[in-house]
């Protein structure tokens, strides 16, 4: 009892100079809840208090309170000039984003989803992402993309994409998603003080969930580190990574799948850009077996890069081919029955996990 | 909503004053039946009388509208008063006339009678005909460096020297310049050596752009001037982003930034006026109206009359000015400046020129154009001859000074060629670095890697390139 106290305080306050280490209970005792949705906006309001050169800018985020809240009460407290409503144009305000960054402030645009930031993505990519390396330093891009990414619910194939994937691969930008409240705060603040340009994946579904934050990730200077990943549920049968909403689902199925007798390990990646390699090439090597899970598509997706990562550092280790879950190969569909079975569920992870575990079950059945 | 309660207060005011006896407020009249109007008829209404009180006020209405001659006009709209017309009149796609051009110097060099400009010392129209001259020379022996191999690719700006420097000597050192590709006259001003543009061209160890970019891709914080990008007008919005910061910090200075009619297509070009617009920030937009981009004339690329037109559609204030006439140029961006700064509004200036030279080194430009007209335009319209002759009309240059400057230039620019063709490359390391703000983990593990293949390979790598 004692050392657990002891151990607690420890990693309390070892928290920040220590890696992530692997600890039982996530959370500290004293546990607060907080939606995801909250989370975002006490992030973004302390940021905006610390530093003056933190603004907001998108379509909503003033007088609207958000498109999805996020941004609620920013405009009262900070001002129109601080908190920007814009017209219709992601390509524009993505490119005056771009513009006030390489003068030197730190905005933060929000994109009403990352599929209309398709509309902007050659700013975010040949302008912001890239610029850095062109101008050989000169040009620093502190900026952040936020939003909505990957599937809600019923808004049909336009509106339902994830973009992990197409981010992650281009080098320049950093690109995080966070699953818990911890997470969105942690992340959001890191992502606004780093000096690169980040891409922050939310998800539409999680905001208005409820988790557990401690007491020190409730303080002001509260951060996660970029480029780490969290092993949300310690196990030694078989590695499970996910990001985002799919961690919840992962978490569910290895519930499921501890009551067959199998001890999945989840890893929350929560940094898609830079991968946190060395947690799950060290999280295979002890489990031997991976199952990757997202709800993007499936070709060129971030479990193909896990899996290469895996198979190039820790082949010898694999007991078994590596699985991977993703969308289903199509633009989603609408219809709710439809729609279910384009998005990986519960299920479908638990029985990849199976076959990882060699405990076969046909594909036919799944059908 | 709100706008058809005040078309009916105007009308229940009207109504008031012919009948004057409303005893209650009827704003909430779409949704209240108004039977006080039953109470005490009114001759008008009388005729249509019946309980649906609603509909029945609409269509009297209109029948009071046509009827009253003092009636309301104007539409209270969002932006202002607009006036009805009974008359069905289109705008008119093009114009009569098209925009006048500002110009104060002729084709013979001479200042224009009446013509109002900024007032430029001697100083100054040395070291603008100066740079022109150099600008006109610097594009002249690189294009030829890299016809001969020796450089791999190259702009040229000729035909729009004007534009480049006189444009640049009417901005401060304070003022960020956001360029296209074609303003390396403005670097040139500022200070940018021969031989720092030399070295960003062959990619050396000088450059202060570490090899990273193509020829004329130049960038200077030290200059103020941001690092060139070959997308086409994505520029635009980034300048409103900086204009605004600028706003933001209350700084005494404005952005400048550069386009061609081409790039005036981009939805960039939109984005970026319409929001420079409504955020009211100091931006100075400047399109190089050249004729073309690449191969595609004007009457290709849109139908407005130029783009000095669309600055209304936004609601900016806008003048077409001659291109090739440094003094109108001069005047226009001095001007347009003080309006930035002081009333915080962005101005667009259309420069009408002409691209002398080829698109880039990768074009042939006789393959779409006539010879003929590159010819008439490099001779008879040569902005760098008409300034010269206006210079030399204040007794202020000669032949002589004329000869010495085109030697003198000459001569640094080979020299700073042959300097920046066998300097060293760019050590090694500046393939990794910034890509981010610090080098991550798997980068600096390949550095490393390259390193011990290149220590234990060495005849495998060039010798003049350092790690």
């Amino acid at each position: 009892m004692l050392g657990a106290a002891r151990q607690k305080m420890l990693g309390q306050s070892l928290q920040r100079i220590r890696p992530m280490e692997k600890v039982f209970r996530s959370y500290s005792s004293a546990a607060k809840q907080m939606t995801v949705r909250e989370a975002l906006n006490s992030a973004l309001d302390e940021e905006m208090s610390a530093d003056p050169k933190v603004f907001l800018m998108g379509e909503e985020v003033g007088e609207y309170q958000g498109a999805y809240k996020i941004s609620k009460g920013l405009l009262d407290k900070y001002g129109p000039e601080r908190v920007l409503d814009t017209p219709i144009t992601e390509a524009g305000f993505t490119g005056i984003g771009v513009g006030a960054a390489y003068y030197g402030l730190r905005p933060v645009i929000e994109f009403m989803t990352f599929n209309f930031a398709m509309q902007a993505i050659d700013h975010i990519i040949n302008s912001a992402a890239k610029s850095n390396y062109m101008s050989a330093g000169q040009m620093t891009v502190p900026i952040v993309f936020r939003g909505p990414n990957g599937a809600a619910a019923g808004v049909g194939a336009q509106h339902s994409q994830c973009y992990a994937a197409w981010y992650g691969s281009c080098p320049g930008l950093k690109v995080l998603s966070p699953y818990s409240s911890e997470d969105a705060r942690g992340l959001l603040k890191a992502a606004i003080r780093d000096p690169d340009p980040v891409v922050f994946l939310e998800n539409e579904l999680i905001y208005g969930e409820s988790f557990p934050v401690s007491s020190e990730a409730l303080d002001s200077s509260f951060c996660l580190p970029i480029g780490k990943a969290k092993i949300e549920r310690e196990g030694k049968d078989v590695t499970i990574t996910a990001f985002s909403k799919m961690v919840g689902f992962s978490l569910k199925a290895a519930e499921i799948l501890e009551k067959e007798g199998i001890s999945a390990e989840v890893i929350n990646l929560r940094s898609i850009r830079p991968l946190d390699r060395s947690t799950i090439n060290a999280s295979v090597r002890k489990t031997n077996r991976l199952v990757t899970v997202e709800e993007g598509f499936p070709q060129h997706g971030v479990g193909a890069e896990i899996c290469a990562t895996v198979v190039e550092d820790s082949f010898g280790y694999l007991d078994a081919p590596v699985e991977r879950i993703a969308g289903a190969d199509v633009p989603m569909p609408y219809a709710a029955n439809l729609e279910r079975m384009a998005v990986p569920q519960v299920e479908d992870i638990v029985r990849a996990a199976k076959r990882a575990c060699y405990r076969y079950v046909s594909t036919a059945a799944a059908a | 909503m709100a706008f058809c309660m005040r078309i009916s207060r105007n009308f229940i005011h009207t109504l008031k004053s012919k009948v004057g006896f409303f005893r209650r407020d009827l704003t909430p009249w779409l949704t209240s039946p108004c039977v006080q109007i039953f109470e005490n008829p009114d001759p008008i209404l009388q005729t249509n009388v019946t309980r649906f009180t609603s509909r029945r006020f609409e269509s009297i209405k209109a029948e009071e509208q046509c009827s009253s001659a003092d009636h309301a006009q104007v539409l209270d709209f969002p932006g202002g008063k607009v006036a009805f017309t009974p008359q069905m009149e289109f705008l008119s796609e093009s114009p009569e006339v098209r925009s006048p051009c500002y110009r104060v110097l002729d084709e013979y060099g001479l200042s224009i009678e009446h013509s109002s400009f900024a007032e430029v010392s001697k100083e100054v129209a040395i070291k603008m005909y100066s740079d022109m001259v150099t600008l006109q020379t610097m594009d002249t022996i690189f294009y030829e460096a890299q016809r001969q191999g020796r450089m791999s690719f190259y702009v040229t700006t000729i035909g729009e020297e004007a534009i480049n420097i006189a444009s640049a000597a009417a901005l401060s050192i304070s003022d960020i310049v956001v360029p296209q590709y074609r303003e390396p006259g403005v670097l040139l001003w500022r200070g940018f050596s021969l031989q720092e543009f030399a070295n960003q061209c062959f990619g050396n160890k000088g450059d202060n752009g570490k090899g990273r970019q193509m020829p004329a891709h130049y960038g200077s914080n030290k200059h103020n001037y941001f690092t060139i990008a070959s997308t086409i007008a994505t520029q635009l919005p980034h300048a409103v982003g900086a204009a605004y910061s600028l706003k933001m910090d209350k700084k005494d200075a404005c952005v400048a930034t550069y386009f061609g009619d081409g790039g005036s297509s981009e939805g960039d070009f939109h984005a970026a006026l319409n929001f420079a617009a409504v955020l009211e920030a100091p931006v100075i937009f400047i399109c190089r109206n050249n004729g073309w981009a690449i191969s595609t004339p004007l009457s290709d690329q849109f139908r407005s009359d130029g783009i000095v037109v669309r600055g209304k559609a936004y609601g900016v204030r806008s003048i077409r000015v001659d291109g090739n006439d440094a003094l109108a140029m001069y005047s226009a961006v001095h001007a347009a400046r003080k309006m930035a700064i002081s009333e915080s509004r962005p101005i667009l200036i259309e420069a009408l020129t002409y691209r002398v030279g080829h698109h880039t080194t990768s074009d042939d430009s006789t393959k779409y154009r006539s010879a003929d007209e590159i010819e008439c335009w490099r001779v008879k319209r040569d902005p760098v001859s008409r300034f010269r002759k206006w210079i030399e009309s204040n007794g202020w240059w000669c032949d002589e000074t004329e000869m010495e400057l085109r030697s003198s230039v000459r001569k640094q620019l080979l020299h700073a060629i042959q300097v920046a063709e066998q300097a060293e490359k760019p050590p090694i390391r500046d393939l990794f670095t910034d890509v981010y703000d610090v080098p991550p983990a798997n980068l600096c593990e390949q550095e490393k890697l390259l390193k011990e293949t290149i220590k234990r390979y060495p005849q495998e790598y060039p010798a003049h390139v350092s790690v």
